[in-house]
């Protein structure tokens, strides 16, 4: 079955983003296909590449990142709620005349019209949030 | 992309309230962009999340947009089935006259101004939601 | 349909409206915070099992044993999920509702 996934909320500070992460792996585990996990509001801080956890904590970004290759996953962080938060992607860090960009490997920056898409085209659309 | 004719049926379900986090404008802002997409769209109000539709917020002294005003644009996007939930409002002392007035233009009733919320029992709205094919919670 | 919970019901009242608004044959999953709710003598435990005639009501085991707690703690009639069988509700439930 085809799963939408969406992330309300950032790493650390609340156990959504692990939460969404075990579901995510135990639906792939199950030989169910991951349409899109979608970042919205302080989600968007799961791409941060700028983010360094204790050595002997989990890596919430790295450990997204690590399962997007391994599955080809569709990592969307909202837009709107990424600039809000100060979350760029490279092109977008360049043409808002800005010094550095912080979107980490696996993911990409693209507009709420995803979300929509992903409760289109997704059979189950699964919201993890605080 | 290529099922863009697929229509099925969007809750957005509201549960806070405004202003003291960033959920009810976040939700809007997903509601509009939503209205672009011909899906078969409703909006529920349930516990504090009455308080969104509450009239006369005035947001001055906070120093923080009031976007209140965007309720009103709803039904130019065709985002006119907003239910609120009676116990929600009983509960927290609220009447319909405390609300926003939010309408719509029917045009299959010569372009009549309609009231686009409507207060309903709490069965009224479980049927509601069992009905979704999905329901995006803020 | 399926139900999520993710916060104690002694925080937040997601566990009181939800189960307001749950039919007769929907399933209610409590997970992370929301596994509060499943545990015997809280204040709770009343609410919950009346509700039990009606709803089904699950809980996500690693929340539960990572706070501490132990499925021989939870109410009688609660069953008890590991994330695959999250996944299966999800699965097998036409849509899910999470009380945020």
């Amino acid at each position: 079955m085809k799963f939408g996934i969406q992330v309300n909320e950032g790493p650390y500070q609340h156990q959504s983003s692990d939460s969404a992460y075990q579901f995510t792996k135990a639906a792939l585990e199950k030989g169910h296909e991951i349409f899109r996990v979608f970042f919205y509001h302080d989600g968007v801080n799961n791409a941060s590449s700028l983010t360094i956890p204790p050595q002997d904590d989990r890596h919430i970004v790295d450990r997204w990142t690590a399962l997007a290759k391994e599955h080809n996953l569709d990592l969307v962080v909202c837009i709107a709620a990424a600039q809000r938060r100060g979350m760029l992607d490279e092109k977008e860090a360049k043409r808002q005349g800005k010094n550095a960009s912080n979107l980490a490997e696996g993911f990409r920056i693209s507009g709420l019209g995803q979300l929509i898409e992903a409760g289109i085209q997704s059979e189950r659309l699964v919201v993890f949030g605080d | 992309m290529e099922d863009e004719e697929v229509i099925k049926k969007f809750l957005y379900l509201n549960r806070k309230a405004p202003y003291g986090s960033i959920y009810a404008l976040e939700s809007l802002e997903v509601v509009l962009i939503g209205a672009a997409f011909d899906q078969n769209v409703s909006l529920a109000f349930i516990d504090d999340g009455v308080y969104q539709l509450k009239k006369d917020q005035s947001t001055d002294g906070i120093g923080m947009k009031n976007f209140s005003s965007t309720y009103r644009a709803l039904g130019d996007y065709d985002v006119n089935k907003i239910y609120v939930d009676k116990d929600s409002m009983d509960e927290r002392g609220l009447t319909i006259d405390d609300l926003m007035n939010l309408t719509y233009e029917d045009e299959d009733d010569d372009y009549a101004e309609k009231p686009s919320i409507s207060i309903l029992t709490s069965e009224k709205i479980s049927a509601l939601m069992e009905e979704q094919d999905v329901i995006l919670s803020f | 349909m399926l139900h999520t919970i993710n916060k104690s019901p002694f925080q937040t009242n997601a566990l009181e409206s939800c189960l307001r608004f749950a039919r007769s044959g929907h399933s209610v999953l409590l997970f992370e915070d929301g596994i509060y709710a499943a545990l015997k003598n809280t204040r709770f435990e009343s609410l919950v099992k009346s509700s039990l005639t009606d709803v089904k009501i699950y809980v996500l085991v690693a929340d539960l044993e990572a706070r501490g707690m132990r499925t021989d703690n939870i109410i009688d009639g609660i069953k008890t999920a590991e994330y695959g069988d999250f996944v299966d509700l999800v699965a097998n439930n036409k849509s899910v509702q999470a009380w945020l």
